[in-house]
């Protein structure tokens, strides 16, 4: 029984594979996975925007949306048909081509990231042998539809909210990738099903999850805050600061490409969420050996929903960086700890199990946070602040 | 010829004809990326996943941008009144297709188009892994120390700027 609904998916997607004569079978397996990710991930995009709206809304001290259906829960789909009915306004002197196609360039590539997380046993739809290499090269891709989007919609305010998301993406790359690195090295290869498969197991009741290292720790926390930078999130969400720049760069779009634009968004939430949880929290393995028969997409599932609930609590908790702080964070904080933390995660793996590497690698991580941090801070005392005219 | 081949060799070859002639600089970018795109799928199409990635990576996802931000940050996009072909036109012509039959004529003397067809390795990125950091040590550490260099030479460039203004 627990098997079965384990495979459930799997097993299912196999019987109406089996359905078709065998010349159809490998395209029609293909057109199978791809619909289950869009399907799956188009939906979860509908809850997490009613569930943002509702813990914004609680955390603001007010209702959220609770017009449409009991509690609002039909919101999404209100929303989904006004973008769809609304007028689609391209600016006169607008590129036309080059901004009809920048929602696309943001979506197809992130679709194609999602296929490599694995969401559970044997559920990748695309296991290739580089499959972290192969997220991180479409998630490139995404800068250029930022840019194309700001270009063409020859808006000075598009342009320069595309300058800042490029320039943001660019730098929050670096660490971002950095901190994926000890993961590879620890696992000994790119692909997302090793890595999983590299955590299975438990020390007594502690799963065997690489974040339950301090490297692993580190580099957890690093590639979240690079992540939440990468998808455009508060507290990094400059490119769309929409006190200085309206919207950023997706100012001059109107219906269902603003609505494409926001589904990319939060599809590269959920896509780098979603390779967070395979480097650092064991992919779709449960925590406690004791829950596994719990099935493994579930726990997948589970996981991500934690994580978007973290983004909504921090969305509503933290006020917007200031660009220069945005910068010499990731480039005077991320980029050196990151670095360390490499140097961190091949002591952790060429120093003998026990007491001495934990403490050997707890202070690898801790000493030169410390260092940079302090250096970062600029080495002020801290005292009360004094302000001048807000009293 | 494989269709797929076809398709990919016709859009790579297609997008780079629209880079080199478009008016737009910026329409030039976009579609050299395209055929940045189009060299990747051929190298996936040779199995040769490691490249394939490692191409878009750098091509689309640093080379396109480092372009496009260098043409926002330098000068205006509008294109450009005059032929943007040059008079010399005609030499150049001459010189590249003097090039491509040279080139031509040694790869085919060289022997490397030999017509036996060997299976294709099995190559996986951690063989290519092991190799960088064995045999291929000293080009590695090479090509390192060079990118260091020019690192450092651009940020020592873009400071002096600051300090003179």
């Amino acid at each position: 029984m627990v098997e079965t609904m384990d495979q459930i998916f799997v097993t299912s997607k196999h019987w109406l594979v089996g359905l078709l004569p065998t010349q159809c079978q490998p395209v029609f397996s293909v057109i199978l996975s791809v619909a289950a990710i869009v399907i799956t991930f188009a939906t979860l995009f509908a809850i997490t925007t009613l569930l943002e709206r509702k813990g914004l809304g609680r955390i603001q001290n007010r209702y959220g949306p609770n017009r449409v259906g009991p509690y609002g829960i039909f919101q999404p789909i209100a929303d989904g048909l006004k973008a769809l009915t609304k007028e689609d306004v391209v600016p006169r002197t607008a590129d036309k081509v080059v901004h009809y196609l920048a929602p696309l360039a943001l979506v197809v590539p992130v679709f194609l990231a999602l296929a490599v997380v694995p969401v559970g046993r044997n559920m990748a739809a695309l296991d290739v042998d580089a499959g972290v290499l192969f997220f991180f090269a479409v998630g490139a891709a995404t800068e250029l539809s930022v840019f194309m989007a700001g270009w063409s919609s020859r808006n000075k305010y598009s342009l320069l909210g595309a300058m800042r998301a490029i320039a943001q993406m660019i730098s929050y790359e670096v660490p971002l990738i950095l901190s994926a690195v000890t993961v590879i090295m620890a696992a000994g290869s790119l692909s997302a099903v090793k890595i999983v498969e590299a955590q299975a197991g438990y020390w007594g009741i502690i799963p065997r999850w690489y974040v339950l290292t301090p490297w692993g720790m580190a580099g957890f926390i690093l590639f979240m805050i690079a992540a939440t930078a990468e998808s455009n999130r508060s507290p990094f969400d400059l490119p769309e600061g929409e006190s200085e720049l309206i919207a950023g760069y997706y100012t001059e779009y109107s219906g269902f490409k603003f609505a494409l634009f926001f589904l990319g968004e939060y599809l590269g939430l959920f896509a780098v969420s979603g390779l967070g949880i395979t480097l650092f929290l064991g992919g779709w393995h449960a925590p406690l050996a004791s829950l596994g028969w719990i099935p493994s997409w579930m726990w997948f599932f589970a996981k991500l929903l934690v994580f978007i609930a973290a983004f909504i609590w921090v969305r509503g908790t933290l006020p917007r960086l200031r660009l220069d702080q945005l910068m010499s964070f990731a480039w005077r904080l991320m980029l050196p700890m990151a670095l360390t933390n490499i140097l961190a995660a091949g002591a952790w793996r060429f120093m003998p199990a026990g007491i001495t590497r934990w403490i050997g690698c707890s202070l690898l991580v801790a000493v030169p946070y410390v260092l940079f941090a302090g250096a970062l801070a600029g080495r002020k005392p801290l005292v009360k602040r004094e302000y001048k005219y807000a009293d | 010829m494989p269709w797929p081949f076809a398709i990919i060799a016709t859009l790579t070859i297609a997008s780079a004809v629209a880079a080199m002639s478009l008016r737009s600089l910026v329409h030039c970018a976009l579609a050299l990326t395209i055929a940045f795109a189009g060299l990747a799928a051929f190298y996936l199409q040779l199995e040769a996943q490691f490249v394939g990635f490692a191409q878009i990576l750098v091509y689309i996802g640093a080379v396109a941008i480092l372009i496009v931000f260098a043409i926002l940050l330098t000068r205006s996009d509008e294109p450009p009144r005059r032929s943007r072909f040059s008079s010399a036109g005609a030499a150049g012509v001459g010189i590249a297709v003097i090039v491509f039959g040279l080139l031509t004529g040694l790869i085919l003397s060289s022997g490397a188009v030999r017509p036996e067809i060997r299976p294709p390795p099995e190559v996986t990125v951690g063989q290519i892994g092991n190799q960088l950091m064995t045999r291929f040590i000293l080009p590695l550490e090479v090509i390192g120390l060079l990118l260091t260099a020019a690192l450092i030479g651009a940020v020592i460039i873009a400071m002096r700027e600051k300090d003179e203004g």
